[in-house]
């Protein structure tokens, strides 16, 4: 590869390598404050290549390789390259992530015990993850929660988060312009801008906790909470994690242990002041 | 052993053989716990589960626990000796 650049996210490092230059400049920007992968040496390595070698000066377009991949996956356009990268980098995780169970959710810490979101896509959790990062907690991840099965603890993973849409305008009033990416628009999920966690959540990248109530967040309705019991919970998070399967019998033990020790709630929240004081107000009745 | 997780009314199953979770609702986890003690004949464990659980004994007990037993030795929860 022509370029290339790696960065250590919590336990997990990640090599990138690219046949252009400007992915790469545009990830460099977003991981500069993050540390390099132990010993140089990354768990996953993403490629970032051009489809065709004529491809890559006529209308650039991405196909990512990688030790783990899609075969059906699309290319994409280069400007879209830190996103093709961010993806392929989920992927790696998604499909290659053996030690811990990986949930799809965002985390976040306060006072030494961690708060799970986790929902489709556009279910706002991101949105409170982030919104919560700058109001005294500390981020721990917006894509995927660390389940350690041993300890039972989530793990940080603080990948700069992906704000969609309504929510860039949201961040970019908390938080000062050098913690922005690039704007891409045009997106399969609309426009999106990366924001860097902040210095606590980077500095935090290797400390630990237990979990400590598990949401459900649902934006777009008026306000409501609801009860989720164990089995609903352990359903949808069977959904929710991408790696359940393949840890057999210890991914059914930490999934087991996690929904019948931590309490957890459903939450539809129409507007994010909304969102953020019923998040607040349960944690206070809860964790 | 098969190591069953009491969740709230439904409780969840990992099958080590078949490496899939079920989730089980009474009298399910019942009559695994029962047999998981000691293999037993349908009666033996009618009786059992009459003597622990307080299951009726009559003609549509007997059939409804047949009917559970066919369907666990499907999928391999239990089987024949």
């Amino acid at each position: 590869m022509r370029f290339s650049t790696s960065m250590r996210v919590g336990p997990v490092g990640f090599r990138i390598g690219s046949d252009w230059r400007a992915p790469i400049a545009g990830l460099k920007r977003l991981y500069r404050d993050y540390p390099k992968p132990a010993d140089d040496i990354p768990h996953f390595t993403v490629r970032l290549e051009a489809t065709h070698w004529w491809r890559r000066f006529v209308r650039p377009s991405v196909r990512i390789a990688g030790d783990h991949t899609l075969p059906e996956a699309l290319p994409l356009p280069l400007a879209q390259g830190v996103l093709a990268a961010e993806m392929a980098m989920n992927l790696q995780m998604a499909l290659g992530q053996r030690h811990f169970l990986l949930v799809h959710a965002a985390s976040v810490e306060r006072d030494g015990k961690v708060m799970i979101l986790t929902g489709e896509s556009g279910s706002g959790k991101s949105t409170l993850a982030a919104l919560l990062g700058e109001h005294g907690w500390r981020l721990l991840g917006d894509e995927f929660a660390l389940i350690d099965p041993q300890t039972g603890e989530a793990h940080p993973f603080p990948r700069p988060i992906s704000l969609k849409n309504a929510s860039i305008d949201v961040m970019a009033a908390l938080a000062p312009p050098e913690r922005f990416g690039e704007r891409i628009n045009g997106t399969p999920k609309g426009d999106i801008r990366h924001l860097i966690p902040n210095a606590a959540a980077l500095a935090g990248m290797d400390k630990s906790a237990p979990p400590a109530l598990i949401l459900f967040p649902r934006f777009g309705n008026a306000a409501d909470v609801r009860e989720v019991l164990p089995s609903e919970v352990f359903i949808r998070l069977t959904q929710a994690s991408t790696n359940y399967v393949s840890l057999a019998e210890r991914g059914y033990t930490a999934l087991t242990q996690l929904v019948t020790q931590t309490p957890a709630r459903a939450i539809d929240f129409p507007d994010t002041a909304t969102g953020l004081k019923l998040v607040q107000d349960l944690w206070a009745e809860l964790a | 052993m098969r190591p069953t997780a009491p969740l709230d009314t439904l409780s969840a199953l990992y099958h080590r053989r078949s490496g899939i979770t079920h989730l089980i609702v009474e009298p399910v986890p019942e009559i695994l716990a029962a047999l998981t003690k000691a293999p037993a004949t349908a009666s033996q464990l009618t009786e059992t589960l009459v003597a622990d659980y307080g299951l009726e004994q009559d003609a549509e007990s007997a059939a409804a626990l047949q009917a559970r037993l066919d369907e666990l030795e499907a999928i391999g929860l239990v089987w024949r000796l």
